[in-house]
């Protein structure tokens, strides 16, 4: 049998499809394998309890309350942050933007941001907002530095959702005299208000799950009290789960808590972007243009 | 129509929506852009916001960073390798942080990237549309996987069984940290790589096929090369994430600042050290200083591998209808 042969061509093709199929195994089934574990560990820690109570006996006992409410804090402000900033910024760029030199620099003002390590955003929220701003570790601090985390990925989202929206819609609405704010509030952005959707939802997913930023400019490792304004300090999942599992004195004894506080934190994470990406499905579906 | 009902037109348009009875009757509209100027300098400003952030980001790790260099000399912490930073006296060499931030990285690529690509490929050209359809999203999704997640898999799970089966002092190693890394990487070189094969021109694939090229050979030869300039970006990206991620080596790669000799050795990269430390520094200190000069040394790497990378995509951009 020839190297040039049909029937070694068919053979190679065959092997090396063989080779790719085991990649693509071997990824989807390590990183399933890690979702599974992670379940199947932490589902017994799941209570009532271990969600609506605060912990108790030095972090040995009790729930994740406090941290659970903390990270909504967070993200809730992150996305208040990032959500007007990321969709103005999104139409700009799709409606307003000329090619030249502004837009340039502004598109490479936020590509080197979704660039930037999140641990450098850690540094540069505790130097700007809590020393520069003397806002001190709190909620503030962190749903900003969150916010402008999360900026890139709303703008990229939102841009793309409203390129999408077409020529025609803008045309029409110029064409009966709107101006072309009118038609970006009235038509552009109702039409592209999945897509926006879509990328927010992304956002809050990547806000909840980010320990880095927060750790010196909003997290604390254990606080009973409800935060009553925003320049309190809370405790967070991400943050709850590295301290407990590195730095406490019972970390065997809290292994069954760390199992169940990562379930829920990943079950959070992993749930908003399901959503946002069966929303996009969907939307592609049911596009009426 | 004076200057004074532009304002009221733009005020109005700035603020929520008008009840249909009270809307003005279209011919009130400015017919000139006047009052859109407004609103379009808003957005501009807005928009701009990004890259204050981003100059913002640069001036305060410089003024905080540089205070460092008025008691150490930048070549010492650049080239020592002592990392000290609470003895008396103090060591500010960040030569061996680097050289753990650059092995992780290295080897984390050395499985990431045939794993990533290939996985790629078998989405672009083995699979069929169907599974395609699930799998490409499942790997989105697997993207999102938070970093603390994979931390925590790559101590508690990962640690323990490398250290029976090795029969090593300890499982946080670069071996480990790598491994996790290259989880946290794969999704993203996956699904770059595979969006830049996807639009590789159909008519490409249809010449090579009417030459008598197997659905292989086609594959390898048309459609990898194509989208190279993707591909690149995409490992660029891969390892830039590799670089800048901190919770992964925080946890998993052991901690110590050594040049390290061999993947079973533990290491202290660069976001590591930040953020292992910066929680019981004082505000104002040698030590503070230092951790923002790391976080200039961590900037400057990421930087550099996010211009190479819009560098390629740019330089090699793909030909024909494939423009990615």
């Amino acid at each position: 049998m020839s190297w040039h042969s049909i029937k070694a061509r068919k053979l190679r093709q065959k092997a090396a499809f063989w080779v790719f199929r085991g990649a693509m195994a071997l990824v989807v089934g390590s990183l399933g394998g890690i979702i599974v574990f992670i379940v199947a560990h932490g589902i017994s820690a799941i209570s009532w309890e271990f969600l609506t109570a605060p912990p108790r006996e030095a972090m040995t006992q009790g729930g994740i309350f406090p941290a659970i409410m903390g990270t909504v804090y967070l993200t809730m402000g992150a996305i208040l942050v990032g959500l007007p900033l990321g969709v103005a910024s999104a139409i700009y760029l799709s409606e307003y933007a000329k090619d030249g030199k502004t837009l340039a620099v502004i598109r490479l003002g936020i590509q080197n941001l979704a660039g930037v390590p999140s641990v450098i955003f850690g540094l540069f929220g505790l130097a700007l907002f809590c020393i520069f701003f003397k806002m001190g570790v709190s909620i503030l601090a962190g749903s900003l530095t969150l916010g402008i985390l999360i900026l890139p990925t709303i703008i990229g989202a939102s841009e793309e959702a409203l390129r999408q929206v077409p020529a025609t819609f803008r045309e029409a609405s110029l064409a009966l005299g709107a101006t072309r704010w009118q038609t970006i509030r009235k038509v552009v952005l109702p039409a592209a208000l999945p897509g926006v959707l879509t990328g927010s939802i992304l956002g809050i997913g990547r806000a909840a799950g980010e320990t880095a930023p927060i750790m010196f400019t909003a997290a604390t490792f254990y606080t009973l009290a409800t935060p009553t304004s925003p320049f309190d300090e809370v405790m967070a999942l991400p943050y709850h789960i590295y301290v407990l599992a590195t730095a406490g004195t019972h970390i065997d004894q809290t292994r069954p808590l760390q199992y169940g506080t990562v379930l829920v934190l990943m079950t959070l994470v992993l749930g908003l972007c399901l959503s946002a990406i069966l929303l996009r499905a969907r939307m592609r579906k049911n596009k009426r243009w | 129509m004076d200057s004074a009902s532009y304002e009221a037109t733009a005020d109005e348009a700035m603020g929520e929506p008008l009840e249909d009875s009270c809307r003005p009757p279209l011919e009130l509209t400015p017919l000139t852009d006047r009052g859109d100027a407004r609103v379009r300098r808003i957005f501009l400003g807005l928009a701009s916001v990004s890259v204050l952030i981003m100059g913002l980001i640069v001036i305060f790790l410089f003024r905080e960073g540089l205070g460092l260099f008025r008691t150490v000399p930048v070549a010492d912490f650049l080239t020592r390798s002592d990392w000290y930073p609470t003895y008396d006296p103090a060591g500010f060499g960040v030569l061996a942080l680097i050289a753990g931030s650059l092995s992780v990285t290295a080897i984390s690529s050395l499985i990431a990237v045939p794993l990533g690509v290939g996985s790629a490929i078998y989405l672009a050209g083995v699979s069929n549309r169907r599974v395609r359809e699930w799998v490409k999203p499942a790997i989105e999704l697997l993207a999102s996987l938070p970093s603390v997640v994979l931390g925590f898999v790559g101590m508690v799970v990962m640690a323990p069984m490398l250290q029976e089966w090795l029969d090593i002092p300890t499982g946080l190693n670069i071996l480990n940290a790598s491994l996790m890394l290259a989880l946290m990487a794969i999704p993203t070189i996956c699904s770059i790589s595979e969006d830049a094969l996807h639009n590789v021109p159909r008519e490409w694939a249809e010449a090579s096929y009417a030459l008598g090229a197997t659905q292989w050979e086609t594959l390898v030869k048309v459609y990898v090369p194509g989208a190279l300039s993707g591909i690149g970006t995409a490992v660029i990206l891969g390892m830039s994430r590799a670089m800048g991620e901190t919770m992964v080596v925080l946890m998993v790669a052991g901690g110590a600042a050594q040049i390290p000799s061999s993947i079973f050795d533990s290491v202290r990269p660069l976001p590591a050290t930040i953020a292992a430390e910066m929680g019981e520094t004082p505000f104002g200190s040698e030590h503070y200083f230092a951790l923002f000069a790391i976080g200039i040394v961590l900037f400057v790497i990421t930087l550099v591998f996010n211009l190479v990378a819009a560098y390629v995509s740019r330089r090699f951009q793909q030909r024909g209808s494939a423009t990615l």
